[in-house]
């Protein structure tokens, strides 16, 4: 573990709608880790994001984070009804109109959409609005990339175009938190594991130990009930 | 009946400056108040889907309460208000254009702004957790929401047209369908059916229907248009 983690989530804990989310939930990021949050579904790993970007706020614990720019990229990406060139401007609102606009070129070709700038992001695929949606936060040039289910519905062509910008992006330093089933994915991006069940951490380590030899109960269930899968490059 | 259909269309045909003039008064009064209704309209529609404070249901309630305003009712506390001796007298505004786009702004704005809560507060369902996510302040996460569902607010817009074209109760109150001046198609149309002349009082309905279907039809136009183009 980092001496001086990027996130530090210690003793949270959320409830919604009456039912326990998080529960005591302690875990910590390093600065510049790849790392995936996985377990069944109901563990608290959309909330987990959710409260790392401040979009939650927990009944209980601390809350550290450390990166101010942070970007979101949801499972279902959240697109107005504009062209795909002005879903990403909205995020720049800061910048210079010519800069925004080179920024704005390079995050589409960063997604291989160059040619698609101009039209309507909603009549865009699944797999090319979730693309738009990834341009999106790597034109904020983020400290933190949070990522929930990027690539849920996706075919292997954008998963890989996806992957591809996630991998880049973590290489330039930036930290990543991924949300994936896609055991596959986790091994090909991650560096770091943790396993949530019940709202709890119940292990935290490198990927690949993780996911080859799992030490907890709750761990070694949830990759039993995956269906089978191979990891095109191991961790490493 | 045939005879009083083609007395009708005869009426209509003929059409003379004075009528042209009476459409124009009432499309003009008609769409300024709906553009002071948009103006009023929808950033407060937007304000009450995107914030949350204390008594916001009340307001929204309240507000989805307005869209039944009773025209004769706004167009008398209008004229209490602009009256001589009311608050606002001395700008002289009784028994003038200004005075009937006042009334029929107030009956439109609260229905722009009911329905852009609405559709405001569905967007937010799906945009509200990226547009803070992207760190946009409140106002500019309203201005994305109000941009995504400008489609819809076309059709508030239409509403609020329709209702203020139709109105009668409040311009008749605070403009005094004095001829040439603020006589507009439905006071002239009460009026020549109290006179009795109920083919011209119908030829002026069609008139008036014919503008709601001009602007309307124009309108349709256009959003098509441009929800083929941005989705």
């Amino acid at each position: 573990m980092s001496a001086t983690p990027a996130i530090r989530l210690q003793d949270v804990t959320l409830s919604l709608d009456g039912r326990t989310v998080l529960d005591h939930l302690h875990l910590e990021i390093a600065s510049g880790s790849v790392t995936a949050v996985i377990g069944p579904n109901g563990a608290g790993k959309s909330v987990t994001l959710r409260v790392i970007d401040g979009l939650l706020q927990p009944d209980g614990g601390t809350v550290q984070v450390g990166p101010h720019r942070r970007a979101f990229v949801f499972q279902r990406p959240a697109l107005i009804r504009a062209t795909a060139a002005a879903n990403i401007a909205l995020a720049l609102g800061g910048l210079p109109r010519p800069a925004r606009a080179a920024r704005v070129e390079e995050a589409l070709a960063r997604v291989r959409l160059s040619e698609r700038g101009r039209d309507a992001a909603t009549r865009f695929s699944g797999g090319e609005q979730q693309r738009l949606a990834l341009a999106r936060a790597w034109a904020v040039g983020p400290d933190l990339l949070l990522l929930d289910e990027p690539t849920a519905n996706l075919d292997p062509a954008s998963t890989e175009i996806v992957e591809g910008l996630v991998s880049a992006m973590a290489r330039a330093g930036t930290t990543v938190v991924l949300v994936s089933h896609n055991l596959g994915q986790v091994a090909r991006l991650a560096d770091t594991v943790i396993v949530l069940a019940s709202g709890r951490a119940v292990e935290h380590g490198p990927a690949r130990q993780i996911l080859f030899s799992p030490r907890t109960s709750e761990s070694r269930a949830y990759l039993a009930g995956e269906l089978p899968w191979t990891p095109f490059v191991a961790a490493s | 009946m045939m005879q009083t259909l083609q007395e009708i269309l005869s009426r209509l045909f003929s059409l003379d400056r004075d009528v042209l003039a009476i459409a124009w008064l009432s499309l003009r009064v008609s769409l300024t108040a709906v553009g002071i209704g948009l103006v009023l309209g929808i950033p407060l529609g937007a304000f009450l889907a995107v914030a949350r404070f204390p008594g916001r249901g009340a307001a929204v309630g309240l507000l989805n309460a307005f869209m039944g305003l009773p025209p004769v009712l706004v167009g008398l506390v209008l004229y209490l208000v602009l009256s001589r001796s009311g608050p606002l007298g001395p700008l002289g505004l009784l028994f003038t254009p200004g005075a009937m786009i006042a009334a029929q702004a107030t009956l439109a704005t609260p229905l722009v702004a009911a329905l852009t809560q609405q559709v405001v507060a569905d967007a937010r369902v799906h945009l509200g957790e990226q547009l803070r996510s992207l760190g946009l302040s409140a106002p500019r996460q309203a201005g994305a929401m109000i941009y995504d569902v400008r489609f819809s607010l076309v059709t508030a817009a239409l509403a609020a047209f329709g209702r203020a074209i139709s109105e009668i109760g409040a311009v008749l109150v605070v403009g005094g369908n004095i001829d040439g001046y603020t006589r507009t198609m439905t006071t002239a149309i009460s009026l020549e059916t109290q006179k009795g002349d109920l083919s011209l009082a119908l030829a002026l309905g069609l008139v008036l229907i014919g503008l709601v279907l001009v602007v309307n039809v124009a309108v349709a136009v256009l959003r098509r248009h441009a929800a083929r183009v941005y989705g």
